[in-house]
């Protein structure tokens, strides 16, 4: 569990202070993955080294499974350290040793007799896939192997918590994949708290249960994923959501229909099955003339943009809504406007 | 015209001369890195982006550092005399030579260590902080290591410069290769063994970077993959 309260932290620059962090409060449940999204500069950064006891706030508190952290000095403030695991920003793996090496510099920080420092790393490798690597050095690594030696370093001395900052930014999709799995691993077999900043909402998708958008030093959205996506009025919404494009639809198909609208459908049984459901009860010409499918965490998630005809068509509409579907009237010169 | 002295003469000249240089460079590059790391190691920590940022003491070293770097070798020489006769017993011969090497040096190698350590990445020495890693462990087990090459290097860079600088002495009778060639070669006028010596001089230097240069990619884990 991790909890920020009011936190405040500015920069001297040129003349006047910069304020990364403006009143920043988060909550982190125990075993959950929290997201820290939002633009460049937003502070997100800043708050992931506050949390990491590497930079210290002007004001608030940073609580770790209780207890405020933001005032340790000297020998707690390092045995605090161990507690917080950290995948940094960027490299930050030591080149002049293994992956067995830098898994075992947290152990050596904590006085690990040597033997039982052997058996701890090998398990670390295996959590994070790269056993066969333990006596690479990080230059004959891949960027996503590297990046899981990071988290295996990270988790070396068991900390509750997890931090990771843009753990995915220099990486392709595909070892992204490898990166993100690991993490949910993390969560999922450790049980440990985890807070990743990251700029990209597949990250978000795959393995976050909450998430926070900063800007401008501030928290201006903090809630669970999956409530976020049906809130209106949420700014993440449209990220976390399949595109909704009109490939192949015309505006002038688009005017066939007497209601033309969004929906979007969280849940197994929303996405298998209302669409043809509403359809059938209401005896309705139902067309799907855009959007997609795509999951957060195990759940299904969908966006279409959906023309119905036919008598009842706003019925079928408001049933939809009954059932939990998030709808958004299109306006339906809005195609021709456009066109 | 005197005869030229016979080469077997030269060449135990030669020898005995190069075992001087040696002797005087290899025990001054050895005193110099144990002044100058522990030196550099404190100007890098004390330094604004260092592990323990003391501004006072990062200016006053630095400028006590640069002051002795800038000090012209012949004139630590004649400077250090006195001290160096209360230390040593004598001004004369390499033992004596040894003690203006190594206070030249010092502030040389401080430098070096100082800027090699600059070069680690910033990020590799925040992750080792956040593994709650004392500072004691900082510089050995991070900073020290992975400068490594580069310590080596400066290592060796000191030695070629001291090789140079030992030669210096020979214009006070400090011993060795440069001795040779400026009492023997120069002023005596005798081509043989000037030659002799000034190309064991340099093929010295040459032999002391080379070896520094294998020592630092031995240890260096860096790209070890186009090696493999
Ligand atoms: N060490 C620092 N010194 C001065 N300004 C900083 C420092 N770290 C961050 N900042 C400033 O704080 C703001 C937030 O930065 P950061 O937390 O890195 O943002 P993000 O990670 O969201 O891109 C930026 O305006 C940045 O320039
Ligand atoms: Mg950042």
């Amino acid at each position: 569990m991790i909890t920020v309260e009011n936190l405040t932290k500015s920069f001297p620059g040129k003349g006047e202070h910069v304020l990364a962090l403006d009143g920043v409060s988060l909550s982190v449940p125990a075993g959950t993955v929290c997201g820290v999204v939002g633009p460049s500069g937003a502070g997100k950064s800043t708050l992931a080294r506050c949390v990491a006891l590497l930079e210290r706030p002007d004001r608030g508190s940073i609580r770790v499974e209780g207890v405020d952290l933001v005032a340790l000095r000297g020998r707690e403030l390092r045995d605090a350290r161990r507690r917080i695991g950290v995948v940094p920003q960027g490299d930050s793996l030591l080149r002049q040793r293994t992956a067995a090496g830098n898994v075992a510099l947290p152990l050596e920080s904590a006085g690990v007799a040597a033997p039982a420092r052997r058996a701890r790393v090998a398990e670390l490798l295996d959590l994070v896939g790269l056993t066969n690597k333990a006596g690479s050095y990080p230059d004959q690594l891949s960027g996503g192997q590297r990046q899981r030696v990071a988290v295996a370093r990270a988790l070396a001395a068991s900390p509750s918590v997890l931090l990771a900052d843009e753990p995915t930014s220099a990486l392709d999709p595909e070892t992204t994949g490898s990166v993100l799995a690991v993490l949910d691993r993390v969560r999922s077999e450790l049980g440990v708290t985890v807070l990743v900043v990251t700029h990209d909402m597949a990250v978000v998708r795959r393995i976050c249960d909450d998430v926070a958008v900063l800007e401008g030093g501030r928290v201006v959205e903090h809630g669970k994923v999956l409530d976020l996506l049906t809130q209106p009025g949420s700014r993440i919404t449209a990220s976390l959501l399949p595109e909704v494009d009109q490939a192949g639809t015309t505006p002038r198909e688009i005017g066939q229909y007497d209601v033309v609208a969004e929906v979007v459908l969280v849940g197994f049984a929303a996405v298998g099955a209302l669409l043809p459901e509403a359809a059938h009860r209401h005896d309705v010409e139902l067309a799907i003339l855009g959007g997609g499918l795509t999951r957060l965490g195990e759940t299904p998630v969908a966006r279409f943009k959906i023309g119905i005809n036919g008598e009842r068509s706003e019925r079928a509409l408001s049933w939809l809504a009954e059932r939990d579907a998030v709808i958004r009237r299109a306006p339906r010169d809005i195609g021709g406007l456009a066109a | 015209m005197r005869e030229p002295t016979p080469w077997d003469r030269v060449f135990d000249l030669v020898i005995s001369a190069t075992g001087d240089t040696v002797y005087m460079v290899g025990i001054a590059t050895l005193l110099a890195a144990l002044g100058g790391i522990p030196l550099g190691i404190v100007l890098h920590m004390t330094s604004p982006t260092g592990l323990s940022p003391r501004r006072i003491t990062h200016r006053v070293l630095g400028a006590v550092v640069d002051v002795g770097r800038s000090l012209p070798f012949v004139v630590l020489l004649v400077v250090l005399s006195a001290f160096t006769r209360a230390l040593v017993q004598t001004t004369i011969g390499p033992t004596a030579v040894i003690v203006p090497l190594t206070v030249g040096a010092v502030p040389f190698v401080a430098r070096l260590v100082e800027s090699a350590l600059r070069e680690v990445n910033v990020a590799v020495v925040e992750a080792a902080i956040t593994t709650g890693a004392s500072r004691l462990r900082l510089v050995r087990s991070v900073l020290l290591r992975e400068a490594g090459p580069a310590l080596v290097a400066a290592i060796g860079v000191t030695a070629v410069t001291l090789i140079g600088y030992s030669a210096m002495a020979g214009v006070i009778g400090g011993g060795g290769l440069g001795d040779l060639a400026i009492r023997h070669g120069y002023q005596r006028n005798d081509e043989r063994i000037l030659l002799a010596s000034v190309l064991v001089l340099g093929g010295l230097a040459w032999l002391t970077q080379l070896t520094s240069d294998f020592i630092a990619r031995t240890i260096d884990r860096r790209r070890s993959a186009l090696r493999v």
